[in-house]
């Protein structure tokens, strides 16, 4: 009976929340521009996406922005939270309060301070304005996942590996970062998302040269938002999937034969 | 683990590398910035071949999003495409740069009627891109009987299946004009009338939307719908059974035109840019495109004979005749808002 309410009810919650993206899957294949309208299969709004430069433009800037972003704040993240690690509970704690700002903050104040800013500063907007507010935003979301990970570490196995004579580089590299390896990569997978997503801070910092998918599908708001953006989504809906299958893949082979070796 | 660094340090140079040679050159770039699916592609090529000129093409949601971008200064633009409201504040504001008309040669073929409008009376600041109407878009399945006057949104018989813009200088204009007066009043016995008749109007009205016409529209959910032409293209050209017109007693007419900012670096092409998206050719091949009314005189001479008679593009000069544009009505925005808060609130 219990078992049989926990399945219906998994069911449901992902039902929830995977309708949604199956409709856009489905109407992607929909030969009619609009919604709610079926006309009959085809795959011309796939045909029209890869005709469309414009499309391809902010798919490339999307992608490197996320990509870039993704390495320069994990790596950025992982060291803030490894130093704080060794800092003083007073300074962990104001760091860690400071680092929710960006979090709490809403995306338009985040977007617009940041336009502020570079202003001031007299950046040249475009591919560079728009890559560092991803890294700053980015930052602060690795932060909040790898630093609890740091936490569980005993700080005796730290005080044994020095007794040992192990450097500090080889604590960090044999010590630490192995046991938050899991940490960092959901850390970086985040940052990956939530640059992927933005809008508002990237509309406010793109200037004129630099644009990326959410500016692009944004503005046809006016005009309306074409199907061809439904064939994108779910292209990037199965990349993911793909991508997570194989980092899962990955994931399971290495515990397994980590367990072979144990058994040895 | 070297060799993982070595990996991520290459992807790194690769990206840098890639964005850098992107803006390589020395051709002179010309920053376009305009609404999503505004302009034909192929004109923005065109241009380049012709005046080897480079152009770098953003678009952007919003009128307040443009002015946002503008007014902070964060790049340069040097054509921008604002509605006319919009327009107007930006001169006020003094964003905007005088265009040297004597540079637009093909502003000549721009319909007199659409020159020297309440928002550039003095023709400096812009040059017509692209114009509408306020209108009624229904379903001719249902509705047989002529649709001509902004009465049948008044109609009892198709309560509950009238849909009417969540946007109050609309809306409102829509009564306005109704009852015969101008839609830039600032007569408080014609608005307190206008409110009125908006609040007998409630009952019939199925909902107060503005994005969800087009769906609620082509799903049958509604027959009438107080719309603007732009919208009312995108539908038309997706269905059969709907009709767009605007009615007797006049309406609105909007707007987007072409422009210069104050800041822009290359005023020049600018206005090389202007003048070639003017040119009767091209401003006939970016209204086939885009699907609005084009208020080059000279391109419309050119279009199908089709699409020269339909009303619902290009209505008659007797219906144009009373048709008005916006102006800022200054404190008077505030009393347009209280009145639409009343009529929302209205039961």
């Amino acid at each position: 009976m219990v078992k049989t309410v926990k399945k219906i009810s998994i069911g449901l919650v992902m039902l929830f929340l995977y309708l949604p993206i199956i409709v856009l899957m489905i109407y992607s294949f929909n030969s009619s521009e609009f919604l709610g309208v079926w006309e009959g299969f085809s795959f011309k709004w796939y045909a029209e996406l890869v005709r469309n430069a414009e499309l391809k433009e902010a798919l490339y800037y999307t992608i490197s922005i996320a990509v870039l972003a993704t390495i320069i704040a994990t790596i950025i993240g992982v060291f803030v939270s490894v130093g704080l690690y060794y800092s003083s509970s007073k300074l962990k704690k104001a760091v860690t309060t400071a680092n929710y700002l960006p979090i709490v903050n809403p995306d338009l104040i985040t977007g617009i301070s940041l336009m502020i800013f570079f202003v001031i500063l007299r950046i040249r907007f475009g591919f560079s304005t728009m890559l560092l507010a991803h890294i700053i935003f980015d930052v602060a979301y690795v932060i909040v996942v790898v630093l609890p990970k740091l936490m569980h570490i005993d700080f005796a196995q730290i005080e044994a590996a020095m007794d040992l004579g192990a450097k500090r580089i080889t604590i960090l590299f044999k010590i630490i970062l192995p046991q938050i390896k899991q940490g960092i990569l959901a850390g970086a997978l985040l940052a990956f998302t939530m640059s992927i997503d933005d809008f508002v801070i990237s509309f406010f910092t793109a200037g004129n040269r630099a644009t990326n998918l959410s500016i692009s599908i944004y503005s046809m708001a006016r005009r309306g938002i074409k199907p061809y953006v439904n064939a994108l989504a779910t292209l990037m809906f199965v990349g993911i999937i793909l991508l997570i299958l194989l980092i899962n893949k990955i994931n399971n082979e290495k515990e397994e034969k980590g367990r072979l070796l144990n058994y040895e | 683990m070297s060799r993982k660094i070595a990996i991520i340090g290459l992807i790194i140079i690769l990206f840098v590398s890639f964005v850098f040679t992107g803006c390589s050159g020395n051709k002179k770039v010309l920053n376009v910035y305009n609404w999503g699916s505004y302009m034909d592609p192929d004109i923005i090529e065109k241009f380049e071949d012709e005046y080897d000129i480079k152009v770098n093409y953003r678009e952007y949601p919003t009128n307040e999003e443009l002015y946002i971008k503008l007014k902070s200064g964060s790049g340069d633009f040097d054509v921008i495409f604002p509605s006319d409201y919009m327009l107007e504040k930006m001169i006020k504001e003094d964003m905007l740069a005088k265009i040297d008309m004597d540079n637009i040669e093909n502003y000549q073929y721009i319909n007199d009627r659409f020159k020297g409008l309440a928002y550039d009376a003095d023709e400096e600041y812009s040059v017509p891109y692209f114009w509408g109407t306020l209108g009624i878009l229904y379903n001719h399945t249902v509705i047989t009987e002529p649709v001509d006057s902004w009465d049948i949104l008044w109609d009892e018989k198709y309560s509950k299946q009238i849909l009417v813009l969540d946007s109050q200088r609309d809306s409102i204009a829509m009564a306005l004009k109704r009852l015969g007066y101008s839609l830039n009043t600032t007569n408080d016995d014609e608005l307190e009338e206008a409110k009125q008749s908006l609040i007998e109007q409630k009952p019939l009205v199925l909902a107060y939307v503005i994005d969800e016409v087009k769906n609620m529209m082509i799903q049958g959910e509604a027959v009438l719908a107080l719309t603007w032409s732009g919208e009312a293209v995108d539908i038309l050209d997706n269905t059969e059974d709907a009709s767009y017109a605007v009615p007797k007693e006049g309406s609105n007419l909007w707007f987007d035109v072409a422009a210069i900012p104050k800041n822009s670096p290359n005023k020049e092409e600018a206005e090389l840019f202007i003048d070639f998206l003017t040119r009767p050719d091209i401003a006939l091949q970016n209204t086939e495109w885009v699907g609005y009314s084009t208020p080059n005189a000279a391109a419309y001479e050119m279009l199908d004979e089709e699409i020269k008679s339909l009303e619902s593009y290009y209505p008659s000069d007797e219906v144009l005749d009373k048709c008005e544009v916006f102006i800022d009505l200054g404190e008077y925005n505030n009393i347009y808002g209280d009145i639409w808060l009343d009529v929302k609130i209205a039961d």
